[in-house]
C-alpha cells in the first residue's frame, strides 16, 4: 500500500427480521431512510464531526426493487446536513456491495482524492414476502439462468453445491459440519445485541438443526432453512481514513485498525462455477489480499466469512487453505471455527446468526473485525493471539462471482 | 367421463355465501391445477359461480383473487414446473400472477342459474331449506342433458329426501364441508342407498385432491357434527338456565362458557361457538333436525328469544366475530348479553362472582393451544381429568358433568345409527371442531 489506511468508528443497526422479538411482519416498520440515518449517525457520533468527512460511499444491492428507491447517494445528507454537496455515490455488486463501498473508500484515500471517507452499507428486505424476495435476489445471478432456476434461486444454487459435496464426501459427514456451523452462528449471535438471532433461546441449536432434514418438496433439495442466512433489514457504517484523516477524525490509533491488504476479483457471471465444491473466486481473492498484506493465513487470528449458506462457510474454509478439499466439514465439526477454537470465525454470528442485510454485510464484517481488534466487541469479544494479530473479511456477491477480501491488523 | 372431464364443467350454487365461497375457492384451485396438466392444455375448464346477489358476486372476485394468490405463493416450486414451457414467465411473481389469472379465467360469477344446465357437477350451498334445495336441483336436472352429479353441502337435511324430492336417482350425495371450507380439513360424506358407486368414488378422489379428511356418516339429519354440536349446545344452555335460578343469567352464561373452554380444554366455550356459527344458524339447524328426532326436543326458547331481539352472532364479511351471547373486542370476550334487560354486562362485573362459584382453578391446567401440541397428550389429559374428578369445586364438577354428557351424545350417535364407528365420531370433533380429545373417551368415567 502506498499509504497507510485505517478504519475506525464503526456502527451497526440491529439486523431486523424474523428471530428478533420486536419484529412483526404485519406492522409497519422503519424503511431505508431510518437505517441509513441510524447507522450513519452512530458512526458519526464517535468522531470529531461531519466536516472531517470528504466522501460517502453507500453499498446497496437492490433498494430499487425492495424499496422502489434508486440513487442512494442522495441520502448522505439525511445523516448530517453538512454532507450535502459532498461527493456521495452508491456502489453495487450484489451481496458484496458493502465490500465494494469499503474498497471504493480505500481506493479514494489511497489515490489521495480523500483523507476520510464513510462507507455505509444498507439493505431493507422485509418489504416483500420471501418468495418475491427470491426473485429480487436472483438478479445477483445471470438473468438468463433464472427461468430454469429454483423458485428460491440462490438457495437452489448452493443446494446444488451441497448436493455434489454430499455425493463426494458423504451426506452425514457434511451435515455434521454444517450443523456445527449453524450452532456456532447462533451461539455467537447471542453475544451481540444487534444480531438477528440475539433472542434465539433454543437450548441445543445443533440438535434443532438435525431435526429438519432438507426436503425438496417444500424448499430446496439439499439445504434446510437453518442452512440459510436470514432476510434482514439493517445498515452498518465505518470510516476509512489516512493517517492525517485519522487525526482529523480525532481518533486515537488504539481505536483504529489498519488495512494492510485487499483484493477484489470478479468471475464471469454467465458461466457456472468451475467446480461446484470449490469457492474459486473466494480462494483467489483471499490469497491475493493476504499476499498484498505480506502474510499467510496462519497469521490470521479471526475471520468474517460470507456464510450466506452453511455450505459456503465450509467451502470457504477449504478455499482459504485451512482445510484440504473435502475436509472443511471436519474442520468445522471439530470445533476449530468456534469462538474458542483455533480459528474463530464470524464471532458475532455471521450472515446466518447476525443477519444478512445484503448490501450492508460487507461493512458489517469490517465493523466486527474492527470491534474485535480494538477490544470493542462487548460480550462477543475474543482474545486474538499475539502471533496471529490479523483479521480477514471475505464478502461475496452472487455465487462466488464478485469477492472483496480485506486484511486488517491493529493500528 | 373421467375425473378431469367431470371437473371440466362445474357449478356452485350459493357461491357468494360463507360456505359456497370456500367451496368455490377450493374447486377453482383444483380445476386450475388440472388445467395445467399437459394432457388438459387444450381443454377449457368452466366453473360457474352462481348466486342471487350481484353485489356479493363482486365481493367473491376480490376474495378469490386474494386467496388464490396466497395459495399460489405456497406452491410456487410446483408452479415453476407447470409453467416451465412458458418462456415469458420467469420470476416467481410472474408465475404466481399467471396462476391467479388462469384460475380467475375459469370462474364465471353469474346470477343466471341457467349456466348450471351444462354442468357435469353441481355443488349446492344455498341456505338450509329443504324445499329450496329440491326446487333448484330439480330445475337444473330437468334442463341439463348431462345427467349431472349433485354434491350438497347441507349440514342437516337428510340426503335421501333431496334425492327423492328432485328425482335424482343415485346422482346426489352429501359432501359436507366444515366452516371455513378452505381451512377446515374435515368433510362429512353422506350417501343414500341409491347413490351410484362412481359418484361416491369421485367424491373420495375429489376430497383426496383437496387433502380433506373424509368421515362417512349415515343419512340421519344433522349427521355427526351437528348431531353432537346441537345437543352439546342445548346442554350448555340448559346448564346456564339451571345456574340462573340462583344468579343473574349473564353470569351463568359466562360461567358455563368458561368451564366448557378452560376446564374442558376446548378452543372456544360453548356460547362462543354458538356465536361463531351464528345463533340464527344454530336455531335453524335445530329446526331442520327436530322433526327427524324421536323422543327428543331439539329446540331452545332462549335461542328464539335471542333471535327475536336480533342478537345473532355470526361473522362479518371480513371474518370478524359479530356480537351474540357474548360481546367481542378484537376476538376477546368483553361482555355477556342479558336477554332480560337487552344489554351487555361487562365481564369485569361478572368475573368475580363467577370465580367465587367456580372455586379455585384446579392445578396443572394448560390452555387448549398448548394441549393440542403436547407429545404426551394422552397422559396429560388423563392427569387433568383425574384432577377434575378429585376436585371438590363447582367448576370441576360442572366440567365432569359436561364431559360425561358429551360422551353420552357421542355414544348415542353410534346407537342411533348416525355414525359408523366411535373413531368417526371422534375424528369429526377432533378435526371439524378442533377438540383436543374425542367426545367418546374414558376420562370422565
Amino acid at each position: 500500500m502506498k499509504r497507510k489506511i485505517y478504519m475506525a468508528a464503526g456502527a451497526n443497526t440491529i439486523s431486523m427480521g424474523t428471530g428478533r422479538n420486536e419484529f412483526n411482519p404485519r406492522k409497519e416498520r422503519p424503511g431505508l431512510e431510518y437505517y441509513i440515518k441510524t447507522a450513519g449517525e452512530a458512526a458519526l457520533s464517535q468522531v470529531s464531526g461531519p466536516d472531517a468527512v470528504d466522501e460517502i460511499y453507500v453499498g446497496n444491492f437492490m433498494a430499487g426493487l425492495f424499496n422502489r428507491q434508486g440513487h442512494l447517494g442522495g441520502f448522505a445528507a439525511t445523516i448530517h446536513p453538512s454532507f450535502e454537496f459532498k461527493p456521495s455515490m452508491r456502489v453495487e455488486g450484489a451481496c458484496s456491495s458493502g465490500g465494494l463501498a469499503l474498497i471504493s473508500a480505500i481506493r479514494s484515500v489511497l489515490a489521495e482524492t480523500a483523507e476520510v471517507a464513510m462507507a455505509l452499507g444498507v439493505e431493507v428486505q422485509n418489504t416483500v414476502k420471501a418468495i418475491y424476495g427470491a426473485d429480487i435476489l436472483a438478479s445477483a445471478g445471470w438473468a438468463k439462468k433464472r427461468k430454469n432456476g429454483h423458485a428460491y434461486f440462490f438457495p437452489g444454487q448452493f443446494s446444488d453445491r451441497a448436493g455434489v459435496y454430499y455425493q463426494q464426501y458423504g451426506y452425514d459427514y457434511a451435515r455434521k459440519g454444517m450443523g456445527r456451523w449453524y450452532r456456532n452462528a447462533i451461539e455467537n449471535a447471542r453475544l451481540d445485541p444487534t444480531a438477528q438471532e440475539f433472542h434465539n433461546s433454543v437450548t441445543d441449536p445443533e440438535a434443532a438443526y438435525h431435526q429438519a432434514a432438507p426436503n425438496g418438496k417444500f424448499f430446496v433439495d439439499h439445504l434446510n432453512v437453518l442452512d440459510c442466512s436470514k432476510v434482514s433489514d439493517g445498515a452498518s457504517a465505518i470510516f476509512i481514513a489516512s493517517e492525517a484523516g485519522l487525526t482529523r477524525l480525532g481518533i486515537n490509533k488504539k481505536d483504529a485498525v489498519e488495512v494492510v491488504g485487499f483484493a477484489q476479483l470478479t468471475r464471469n457471471i454467465t458461466n457456472d462455477p468451475p467446480n461446484p465444491t470449490e469457492m474459486t473466486t473466494v480462494g483467489r481473492a483471499a490469497a491475493k489480499a493476504l499476499e498484498n498484506a505480506g502474510i499467510t493465513i496462519d497469521q490470521v487470528g479471526t475471520a468474517e466469512i460470507h456464510d450466506c449458506f452453511s455450505i459456503a462457510g465450509l467451502l470457504t474454509m477449504e478455499a482459504l487453505g485451512l482445510a484440504a478439499p473435502g475436509k472443511g466439514a471436519a474442520f468445522v465439526s471439530e470445533g476449530h471455527t468456534a469462538r474458542n477454537g483455533r480459528f474463530p470465525v464470524n464471532t458475532t454470528g455471521g450472515l446466518i446468526g447476525w443477519g444478512h442485510p445484503t448490501g450492508a454485510t460487507g461493512v458489517h464484517q469490517a465493523v466486527t473485525i474492527w470491534q474485535q481488534i480494538t477490544g470493542k466487541a462487548g460480550q462477543a469479544q475474543i482474545e486474538l493471539p499475539n502471533d496471529r494479530p490479523y483479521g480477514l473479511s471475505i464478502n461475496m456477491g452472487g455465487d462466488d462471482v464478485t469477492v472483496v477480501a480485506i486484511v486488517y491488523k491493529p493500528a | 367421463m373421467n375425473y378431469d372431464e367431470r371437473l371440466q364443467q362445474v357449478a356452485v350454487l350459493g357461491a357468494a355465501g360463507k360456505m359456497g365461497s370456500g367451496i368455490l375457492l377450493l374447486t377453482a384451485v383444483e380445476m386450475t391445477d388440472l388445467s395445467l396438466k399437459a394432457e388438459n392444455k387444450n381443454r377449457t375448464f368452466v366453473l360457474n359461480a352462481i348466486d342471487l346477489s350481484d353485489e356479493n358476486l363482486s365481493g367473491i372476485v376480490d376474495y378469490l383473487q386474494v386467496q388464490i394468490l396466497k395459495i399460489a405463493e405456497k406452491k410456487v416450486v410446483w408452479l415453476r414446473q407447470m409453467y416451465a414451457d412458458r418462456a415469458d414467465l420467469v420470476d416467481n411473481s410472474e408465475i404466481i400472477r399467471q396462476y391467479v389469472n388462469d384460475a380467475m379465467r375459469i370462474v364465471r360469477p353469474t346470477t343466471a342459474i341457467e349456466t348450471a344446465y351444462r354442468a357435469n357437477l353441481v355443488f349446492e350451498a344455498v341456505s338450509e331449506n329443504k324445499d329450496l334445495k329440491i326446487k333448484l336441483l330439480r330445475q337444473i336436472d330437468d334442463h341439463n342433458p348431462n345427467k349431472p352429479w349433485f354434491f350438497t353441502n347441507t349440514s342437516s337435511v337428510p340426503i335421501h329426501l333431496i334425492e327423492q324430492g328432485a328425482d335424482l336417482k343415485g346422482r346426489v350425495l352429501g359432501f359436507h364441508f366444515y366452516n371455513p371450507p378452505a381451512v377446515q380439513k374435515l368433510v362429512e360424506l353422506i350417501v343414500t342407498p341409491e347413490t351410484q358407486p362412481e359418484v361416491r368414488q369421485f367424491a373420495l378422489d375429489y376430497a383426496k385432491a383437496l387433502k380433506k379428511v373424509v368421515v362417512p356418516s349415515y343419512d340421519v339429519a344433522g349427521f355427526i357434527g351437528n348431531g353432537h354440536f346441537m345437543r352439546d349446545a342445548l346442554f350448555g344452555i340448559h346448564k346456564a338456565l339451571e345456574l340462573a335460578a340462583t344468579r343473574p343469567l349473564p353470569e351463568a352464561i359466562f360461567t358455563v362458557n368458561k368451564v366448557t373452554q378452560d376446564y374442558l380444554l376446548r378452543p372456544m366455550g360453548i356460547f362462543q361457538l354458538i356465536d361463531y356459527v351464528g345463533v340464527d344458524v344454530v336455531q335453524f339447524i335445530m329446526k331442520v333436525m327436530h322433526p327427524y328426532m324421536k323422543n327428543e326436543n331439539l329446540h331452545s326458547p332462549l335461542l328464539d328469544q335471542m333471535m327475536d331481539l336480533g342478537v345473532k352472532g355470526g361473522q362479518m364479511p371480513n371474518g370478524a366475530q359479530k356480537d351474540g351471547f357474548l360481546k367481542y373486542d378484537k376476538g376477546a370476550i368483553v361482555a355477556v348479553f342479558d336477554p332480560q334487560k337487552h344489554e351487555y354486562v361487562s365481564v369485569d362485573v361478572l368475573e368475580k362472582a363467577a370465580s367465587a362459584w367456580l372455586g379455585e382453578m384446579v392445578t396443572g391446567w394448560k390452555p387448549w393451544k398448548s394441549v393440542i401440541k403436547l407429545g404426551n397428550k394422552e397422559a396429560f389429559l388423563t392427569d387433568w381429568f383425574n384432577s377434575l374428578k378429585a376436585s371438590a369445586t363447582n367448576g370441576a364438577a360442572l366440567a365432569v358433568e359436561y364431559g360425561k354428557n358429551s360422551d353420552a351424545i357421542g355414544r348415542r350417535l353410534l346407537a342411533d345409527g348416525v355414525a359408523f364407528s366411535e373413531a368417526d365420531v371422534n375424528t369429526v370433533m377432533l378435526t371439524g371442531f378442533f377438540h383436543a380429545y374425542g367426545p367418546i373417551n374414558t376420562y370422565f368415567v
